[in-house]
C-alpha cells in the first residue's frame, strides 16, 4: 500500500475510535437529559418542587394532586457522605503521601504505592459487605442506634477514596521540582518547613484536584452506600438516622418501576442530577487546573 | 550557463520558517548542497541551524504551527509543497540526531526495517544491504557476532554509528546530521567523523550542524555560519575560519560568545 | 553594658527556637508514619477479614461449582464465577482495541482544533461518570432500545463504556512516555506516522499498557453498579455440553442474563432471604478477592516480563 493512503488508513481507523467513544457519550448524555427533563415537561413537576421538596412519595399525591417527589432528602445526603468522608480521608490520604514522598520514598515506591494500588481495585460490593458486617455493627455498639446512617457510610466512602486521593497526592507532591526542596534546606530550614511552607503550598493546586477526584468517586457510588446507608428518604435528622442518597434511591428504585411512570421519570432526573453534579466537578476541576497553571506562568 | 554548472542536489531559495504565523525563527536562507560535498552549519545555540536543516528533510511539518516558506529544491524540484510525497523524499534524504535513537530491537531489525517497510523482501537483498551498511557506517566488525542482541546493549558511540548505519540503509543521497557527536565520547566522534568523510567521498551530499568549530574544521568543505535566525556568511571552511568577512562571524570564532 | 547582656540571651532565644523546630519536626514525623501505619493496619485488616472469614467457601470445590440457591443452604457460585470471566473477556475484547486506537489518535494525530477538544472533554466526562449512571444508560440504551435485554452482551457493553476512559488514559500516557526522539527517528526514515506507532512506539508502551489493562481487568471484574441494569441479577444454572447458542443455560449464548460475583453479594445481600447469606457473602467476597490479587500480581509480573523481553533481544 503506498504510504500516504496507509497513513490516511491510520488516522481514518484511529479517528473512527475516538468518534465512537465520543458519540456514544454524547447519546449517554442526550438520553439521560431527555428521560430525566420528562419529569418536568410531560408530569408537570415544578423544579423547584422536585429540588427543594423535603417529601419523598411518589406514590402518594400531594395537595394539587400531584406525586410527591422532593428530592432534597437525596440531595442532601449525597452532599453529605461526599463531606464527611472527605473529611475523614484527606488529611489521611495527604498525610501518607507526605510520608511516602518526603520521608520514606523507597518504602513508597516498592511498598506503599503497591498495596494502594491494590486497595483501589477492591471492589466496591466488598467495601459494601464489609461496612455492613463491621463498621455498622460497630456504629451500633456503642450508639444504641440502627447503625445504618450517614456515618456509616461516610466511614464507608472514606476507606474508598482513601486510594484514590493518596496516590493521586503522591503524583501531586512527587512532582515538585527538587530544587525547591533544596532551596529551603539551604535557607536551614528542617524538613516539617520545607514541607509545610514549601511543598504542601507549590502543590495546592494538585492536592486540591486530587480531593475534588475523590469527592467524584465519592458522590457517584452507589451499591457499597447502599448496603449501609439505611436507605430511608427522609432528611438527615442526624449522622446517625437512616437516611438515602442520589445513588441509593437510584439502585434500589429503578429496577421496580415500569418506564414512562412518573416514578420511574423522576428517577431518571435524579441520574439527570448525579449526571449534572459530575459534569460540574469536571468543571471545578478545569477551573483549579487553569488558576495553577495562570499562576506558575 | 547552465553547461558548467551543474544542478545541486539540494537548494534552498528563501527558505524561512515560523511560529504561530507571525514569530519569524528563520529569515529567508540561499544555500545550496553539492553531491559528494560536506557542508557545516555552525552558530550559537538558538541561531536557527538546526531549525534550518530540518527543514530539508521536511521535518518541520511535524511540528504544530510550524511553518515554511520559500523554496526547497531537491534535484531542481521544488518540494516545500503540499503535493510532494514526504515519504519517498526522506527515503533519499537521511537524518541521524544529537541522541542515538536506537529502537527497541534488534540489531539488525535496526537497520533492515526501514528497507522492509518500503518493500524490501528479498533475504538476499536484505542480508546484503545490513552488511554493507553496518561496514559504511565502521561498526560492522563491533556488532557482526551479535545482529540478533538488543541494539540497547550498545555503547553510545556504538549506538550512534547503528544509526548511521539505519540511516544509510535506505541508500539516501542527502544525510543530514544533527549535531551527531555532542553526545559522545572523544574516541567515538572520531569514528562518527570518519564516517562522515567516507559518507563524503561516496557521493553522498552531507549537512551536518555542529556548534564545535574543530569538528566543522575536521569534516567539512564548506561552512554555513548562522546567527539569530540568519545565514550571515558561507564560504569555503578553510577560507571562513581564517578570514570571516563578517563581525559577527569573527567574535562567534574568536570566543567573544556563543 | 546592654551589649554584653542582650548578646547571650539572644543567643539563648536561637537556641530555644532551634529545640523548639527540631521537636515540632519530630513530632511531624511521628504523626506521618502514625498515619501510615493506620493505612496499612486497615489494608492488611481488609484483606485478611475477607481471607480469613471467606476460607471455609474459598477451597470448597462445590461451593466453587454449584448453582446459587434463593431459599436455602447451601447454594454455591459456579454459574457465577464463570459469567464474571466470560463478562470480563468479552469487555476485554471490545474495549481493548477501541481505547488502543483512542489513544493512538489522541497521542499521535490529534490535530489541535474543536472536534479534539470535544473528544477528550467527552473521554474525560465518561471518566467521572458514576457507574450507576453508566449503567442506567445501558439500560435504556441497550437492554430496552436495542432489544438486548438483560444480557452478556449489555453488560459487556456497559463494562466496556466504564473500562475505556480509564484504559485510553493509560495507554496514551504510556504513549507519551516513548521519547520524541523515537517519533523523530521513525518520520526521518521515511516511515508513516502509522507504522512508526505500530512498530516502534506501541512495542516501546507494551510493559506499560499490559500493565495497564491487567489492572483495569480487576476493576471490571468488581463492578457490579453499571451490571445490575444490563446483565442482571439473575443466573441461569449453566449447562457445558449445552452449544444451542439460543438457549439460555449454554454459557455461551450472548443473549442470556448473567449475574456476575459481585452483583451476586449485592443482590443476597439486599434481599437478604438466603438463610446462610453471611457464609455465601463471605464465600464469594474472597473469591473475588483472591482474583482482585491475582489481576495485581499479573499485571506487576507481566509488565516487568515484557519490558525484560523487549530490552534482551
Amino acid at each position: 500500500m503506498p504510504k500516504h493512503r496507509l497513513e490516511r488508513c491510520g488516522l481514518t481507523v484511529t479517528g473512527a475510535c475516538v468518534a465512537l467513544v465520543t458519540v456514544l457519550v454524547v447519546t449517554l448524555i442526550v438520553m439521560v437529559a431527555s428521560h430525566g427533563l420528562a419529569t418536568f415537561a410531560n408530569d408537570g413537576i415544578a423544579v423547584g418542587d422536585f429540588l427543594l421538596g423535603t417529601t419523598w412519595n411518589p406514590h402518594q399525591a400531594d395537595a394539587n394532586g400531584n406525586p410527591t417527589v422532593g428530592a432534597l432528602p437525596m440531595i442532601c445526603g449525597s452532599f453529605a457522605v461526599t463531606i464527611l468522608s472527605t473529611v475523614i480521608a484527606l488529611p489521611i490520604a495527604i498525610g501518607s503521601a507526605i510520608f511516602v514522598v518526603e520521608v520514606a520514598p523507597g518504602f513508597g515506591r516498592r511498598v506503599f504505592q503497591p498495596l494502594i494500588e491494590l486497595l483501589v481495585g477492591i471492589p466496591s460490593v466488598v467495601y459494601g459487605l464489609i461496612g455492613l458486617s463491621v463498621v455498622v455493627a460497630w456504629t451500633r455498639s456503642w450508639s444504641g442506634s440502627t447503625g445504618y446512617g450517614i456515618l456509616s457510610a461516610s466511614i464507608v466512602l472514606a476507606v474508598m477514596v482513601l486510594p484514590t486521593v493518596t496516590s493521586l497526592s503522591i503524583d501531586a507532591l512527587a512532582s515538585v521540582p527538587h530544587e525547591y526542596r533544596e532551596g529551603s534546606y539551604a535557607l536551614g530550614c528542617t524538613r516539617w518547613q520545607t514541607i509545610w511552607n514549601v511543598v504542601l503550598r507549590s502543590a495546592t493546586p494538585s492536592l486540591m484536584t486530587a480531593t475534588i477526584l475523590g469527592m467524584t468517586r465519592a458522590f457517584g457510588e452507589s451499591l457499597a452506600v447502599q448496603m449501609v446507608i439505611g436507605n430511608s428518604a427522609q432528611i438527615p435528622g442526624s449522622l446517625l438516622t437512616p437516611a438515602s442518597t442520589l445513588t441509593s434511591v437510584l439502585t434500589m428504585g429503578m429496577g421496580n418501576e415500569a418506564m414512562g411512570t412518573v416514578y420511574n421519570d423522576v428517577l431518571w432526573s435524579l441520574a439527570l442530577l448525579l449526571m449534572a453534579m459530575s459534569l460540574v466537578f469536571i468543571l471545578i476541576i478545569h477551573l483549579i487546573g487553569g488558576r495553577g497553571a495562570v499562576r506558575h506562568g | 550557463m547552465s553547461d558548467d554548472r551543474v544542478t545541486p542536489v539540494l537548494e534552498t531559495r528563501g527558505c524561512t520558517v515560523s511560529y504561530d504565523l507571525t514569530h519569524e525563527a528563520l529569515h529567508p536562507v540561499d544555500l545550496s548542497f553539492e553531491q559528494g560535498g560536506t557542508t557545516a552549519l555552525i552558530g550559537p545555540s538558538g541561531c536557527g541551524k538546526s531549525t534550518f536543516l530540518r527543514c530539508l528533510n521536511l521535518m518541520n511539518r511535524e511540528i504544530p504551527r510550524c511553518r515554511v516558506g520559500g523554496d526547497i529544491l531537491y534535484h531542481g524540484e521544488n518540494v516545500n509543497s503540499t503535493d510532494v510525497d514526504t515519504f519517498e523524499l526522506r527515503k533519499s534524504i537521511g537524518m541521524v540526531f544529537q541522541q542515538p535513537t536506537p529502537f527497541r530491537k534488534s540489531i539488525r531489525e535496526n537497520v533492515l526495517f526501514a528497507p522492509k517497510r518500503h518493500g524490501v523482501t528479498d533475504k538476499a537483498v536484505l542480508d546484503e544491504l545490513l552488511e554493507t551498511s553496518l561496514r559504511r557506517a565502521a561498526i560492522w566488525d563491533e556488532v557482526k557476532d551479535k545482529l540478533s542482541r538488543s541494539a540497547l546493549a550498545l555503547s553510545g558511540g556504538q549506538q550512534q554509528r547503528l544509526c548511521i548505519a539505519r540511516t544509510l540503509a535506505m541508500r539516501p543521497d542527502v544525510v543530514l546530521l544533527d549535531e551527531p557527536c555532542s553526545a559522545l565520547d572523544p574516541i567515538s566522534t572520531f569514528s562518527v567523523e570518519e564516517t562522515i568523510r567516507d559518507m563524503a567521498a561516496d557521493g553522498i551530499c552531507v549537512v551536518i550542524v555542529t556548534h564545535n568549530m574543530e569538528q566543522a574544521a575536521r569534516v567539512s568543505d564548506r561552512t554555513a555560519f548562522f546567527y539569530m535566525g540568519q545565514m550571515v556568511e558561507c564560504g569555503p571552511t578553510e577560507r571562513l575560519f581564517a578570514s570571516p568577512a563578517d563581525s559577527r562571524l569573527e567574535d562567534y570564532l574568536t570566543g567573544r560568545f556563543g | 553594658m546592654a551589649d554584653v547582656t542582650s548578646v547571650p540571651s539572644q543567643a539563648v532565644r536561637a537556641a530555644r527556637h532551634a529545640r523548639r523546630i527540631a521537636a515540632q519536626d519530630r513530632f511531624a514525623t511521628g504523626v506521618l508514619t502514625a498515619i501510615v501505619g493506620l493505612v496499612l493496619a486497615v489494608l492488611v485488616a481488609i484483606v485478611g477479614y475477607i481471607l480469613v472469614n471467606g476460607a471455609g467457601k474459598l477451597f470448597d470445590v462445590s461451593f466453587l461449582t454449584s448453582k446459587p440457591e434463593q431459599f436455602r443452604a447451601g447454594g454455591g457460585i459456579g454459574p457465577e464465577l464463570f459469567n464474571s470471566f466470560y463478562l470480563l473477556v468479552l469487555t476485554l475484547v471490545i474495549s481493548v482495541p477501541v481505547s488502543l486506537g483512542a489513544a493512538v489518535f489522541l497521542a499521535e494525530y490529534a490535530p489541535d482544533n474543536a472536534a479534539t477538544t470535544v473528544a477528550k472533554t467527552a473521554i474525560e466526562t465518561l471518566s467521572s461518570l458514576p457507574s450507576i449512571v453508566v449503567g442506567l444508560f445501558g439500560f435504556l440504551f441497550f437492554v430496552l432500545q436495542c432489544g438486548w435485554g438483560f444480557s452478556i452482551l449489555s453488560g459487556s457493553l456497559a463494562l466496556t463504556m466504564f473500562n475505556i476512559p480509564i484504559l485510553v488514559r493509560t495507554i496514551q500516557q504510556a504513549l507519551e512516555a516513548v521519547p520524541r526522539t523515537q517519533r523523530d527517528a521513525g518520520l526521518a526514515l521515511g516511515l508513516t506516522k502509522w507504522e512508526t506507532t505500530i512498530h516502534v512506539l506501541l512495542p516501546a508502551a507494551m510493559p506499560a499498557i499490559v500493565t495497564g489493562v491487567v489492572l483495569s481487568a480487576g476493576r471490571v471484574f468488581g463492578e457490579a453498579a453499571a451490571l445490575i441494569y444490563t446483565a442482571g441479577q439473575s443466573a441461569p444454572a449453566l449447562d457445558f455440553l449445552n452449544f444451542d447458542l439460543t438457549s439460555a443455560s449454554c454459557p455461551w449464548n450472548v443473549f442470556r442474563p448473567a449475574e456476575t460475583l459481585a452483583v451476586h453479594i449485592w443482590k443476597i445481600n439486599s434481599e437478604g432471604v438466603v438463610p446462610d447469606l453471611e457464609a455465601v457473602s463471605n464465600g464469594t467476597a474472597a473469591v473475588l478477592m483472591v482474583c482482585i490479587l491475582a489481576f495485581n500480581l499479573l499485571a506487576r509480573w507481566a509488565g516487568k516480563a515484557i519490558a525484560r523481553r523487549l530490552t534482551a533481544e
